[in-house]
């Protein structure tokens, strides 16, 4: 309890810098990953946030830094051609699209891989730290960071708010907003940005593997909860917000956990208590409707036999309400 | 006053370099309602959605009202087909028929009162209006296909392009739809249906596209809803449907003909 409350005080800075950092990121890929899933690209979500690793790299090894806007540049690039080749390579093949996805991945996180490599044998000075990209790091969050992914929400937010009605229809039905002329290429480049943004900051607390159940749980998880898009962005962000903090607190009282992993863990345990209990989507409360209504059923069925029977015939109906008594606890 | 509502000339249209639809061409008038009709994949989704720019021309062009489609778009409503589209998107009926209010022109605003009595007003048309509040997903087929119906007409266009608005609906709401259609019709609308009942045609539509990838006839119906068309268009899964026909005039199904070997 009294760690809880040491916690919620916020009181030790590196605390501080984990908690609004991870919180930032929660808010902006519950956001994004709302529309990913709608739009049914959660492997593209996975593609990106692979293919971001050798755009980190590269900018690394261009601008011979690790400030965070530098690196953010060249996750963003990154992160844009492997969209752009996927898109390319569906186009102008006969390859379906989760092939093509799963070769882009795969291509670029090699060239990642062997970037990494060399910088790390290569013995530059400011090098550690670039492996926060692959694993995650959430506990090496600087106040630097935590004011980018400040900025990446905000930018995020405003772009979520001036286009919201462009990207429902976007989502929903794409033909018939290209019919009524909406520029759906715009829309299309605005939200894969801001989705390259999120992922991109995302990757450095829960790492390149994880990043894509910290973009679609939230969004799964909140689904079950309403009918409604605009309510499903806000369940998003609090689930997001939610998962960051319990991810948090947890390396907070034990220091040798992670916390990008546990995050991710407690989003998916999020998204199974909302599959099970959400209440009319979730499998339990549709069991209990079906269970219900069968009852009634049995009960009424119950009801008219016992109008049947002849008013002498006592054995009768003590046995049907043996019966009923039975539906009424067990059925 | 142009007199034409869709002019399309020597239309092709391919996937993967096979062509969907070969030098289509043909010009329909205003305020008729008007069939296309051929069978499966001759390519009736694919010319609504070229006339609409939606796929890639590898020839030819489509004109709307003498004017190219970004001029008039605002007066064109496109209804795809149902299949097209995820029911368990999270949205309300009323949100799929508000999304018929979308313009360019107010992306970045917010609808108006007005927005939302004209979509009130299409759910009433389509006597969905006590469906306003429900979840799309749980809408029987023919309620959906509604649903997009009033969305079209939320659109208050000049011209309606209707991908099978008949597909999956019950007798009665064809019906109302048809009702509908012929209302629009009789404000000086022009309709575009993709028509899969053939044995309605001659009832519902003034005018009629016969096609099969390319262009069988275009025209009245009385005039070009012709068996020999009709062949042309079918080939020869419609012959085997005659001659049972013919065989049925002639007296009793050959089945239950003793002399008949089957
Ligand atoms: N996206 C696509 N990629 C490749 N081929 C396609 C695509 N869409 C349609 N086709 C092909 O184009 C042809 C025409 O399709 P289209 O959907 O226009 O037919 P249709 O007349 O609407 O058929 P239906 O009556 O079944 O709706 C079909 O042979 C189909 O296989
Ligand atoms: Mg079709």
């Amino acid at each position: 309890m009294n760690s809880l409350l040491e916690f919620l005080s916020l009181s030790d800075p590196n605390v501080r810098m984990v908690v609004w950092g991870t919180t930032l990121l929660g808010a902006s890929a519950g956001l994004v990953g709302v529309f990913t899933l709608l739009r049914k690209r959660a492997l593209l979500g996975d593609a990106v946030a692979h293919s971001i690793l050798p755009g980190v790299c590269l900018a690394f090894l261009v601008g011979h830094s690790k400030a965070p806007y530098v690196l953010l540049l060249g996750a963003l690039v990154a992160g844009w051609l492997s969209l752009l080749s996927i898109d390319f390579l569906v186009r102008r093949t006969k390859l379906k699209a989760d092939s093509v996805i799963g070769l882009v991945l795969s291509v670029f996180f090699g060239l990642g891989i062997w970037l990494l490599t060399s910088i790390q044998q290569s013995g530059v000075a400011s090098q550690s730290g670039l492996d926060k990209f692959l694993f995650g790091k959430a506990a090496s969050i600087t106040s630097q960071d935590v004011s980018m992914f400040g900025w990446v929400v905000l930018a995020v937010v405003v772009i979520l708010l001036l286009f919201y009605k462009g990207f429902k229809v976007l989502a929903f039905d794409e033909d018939y907003a290209r019919a009524i002329g909406m520029p759906v290429r715009l829309l299309e480049f605005l939200l894969s940005t801001i989705t390259v943004l999120s992922i991109a900051v995302g990757i450095q607390a829960v790492g390149v593997v994880l990043m894509a159940s910290l973009l679609i749980a939230p969004a799964a998880a909140a689904r079950f909860w309403t009918d409604r898009l605009s309510v499903m962005l806000l369940l998003a962000v609090g689930m997001g917000i939610l998962a960051a903090w319990a991810g948090a607190f947890i390396s907070f009282t034990a220091p040798s956990m992670p916390t990008g992993p546990w995050i991710v863990l407690a989003l998916a345990a999020l998204t199974v208590f909302s599959m099970l209990w959400a209440p009319r989507r979730g499998v339990l409360g549709r069991w209990l409707r079906q269970w219900r209504y069968a009852r009634k059923i049995a009960l009424e069925n119950v009801k008219c036999i016992e109008d049947l029977v002849p008013t002498g015939r006592l054995d009768l109906k003590r046995r049907i309400c043996r019966h009923r008594r039975k539906i009424r606890l067990f059925k | 006053m142009p007199t034409s509502a869709i002019e399309v000339h020597n239309l092709t249209v391919s996937y993967n370099q096979r062509p969907v639809l070969w030098d289509v061409d043909f010009t329909l008038p205003e305020g008729k309602l008007i069939a296309i009709v051929g069978p499966n994949g001759s390519g009736k989704t694919t010319l609504l959605k070229s006339i609409m720019g939606l796929v890639p021309l590898s020839g030819g062009f489509a004109r709307l009202f003498d004017q190219p489609l970004a001029d008039v778009r605002s007066q064109v409503s496109y209804v795809p087909q149902r299949e097209s589209v995820d029911w368990d998107f999270p949205a309300r009926v009323k949100d799929v028929v508000l999304m018929g209010r979308y313009r360019p022109q107010n992306l970045l605003r917010r609808l108006t009162r007005l927005d939302r009595e004209v979509a009130d007003w299409a759910l009433e048309q389509v006597r969905m209006k006590e469906f306003a509040q429900r979840q799309i997903s749980q809408l029987s087929g023919g309620q959906q296909q509604r649903v997009f119906i009033a969305r079209s007409l939320a659109q208050q266009a000049n011209l309606y392009l209707m991908d099978e608005p008949f597909a999956g609906v019950d007798a009665a709401s064809e019906k109302a739809i048809l009702e509908l259609l012929l209302q629009l019709k009789d404000r000086g609308k022009t309709l575009l249906i993709v028509h899969h009942d053939l044995n309605t045609v001659r009832q519902y539509f003034d005018w009629v596209v016969l096609m099969n990838t390319r262009l069988v006839a275009a025209g009245p119906v009385e005039e070009v809803f012709t068996e020999a068309n009709l062949q042309a268009a079918y080939g020869g899964q419609l012959t085997v449907l005659a001659q049972v026909a013919d065989r049925v005039q002639e007296g009793g199904f050959p089945v239950r003909k003793k002399e008949v070997k089957i």
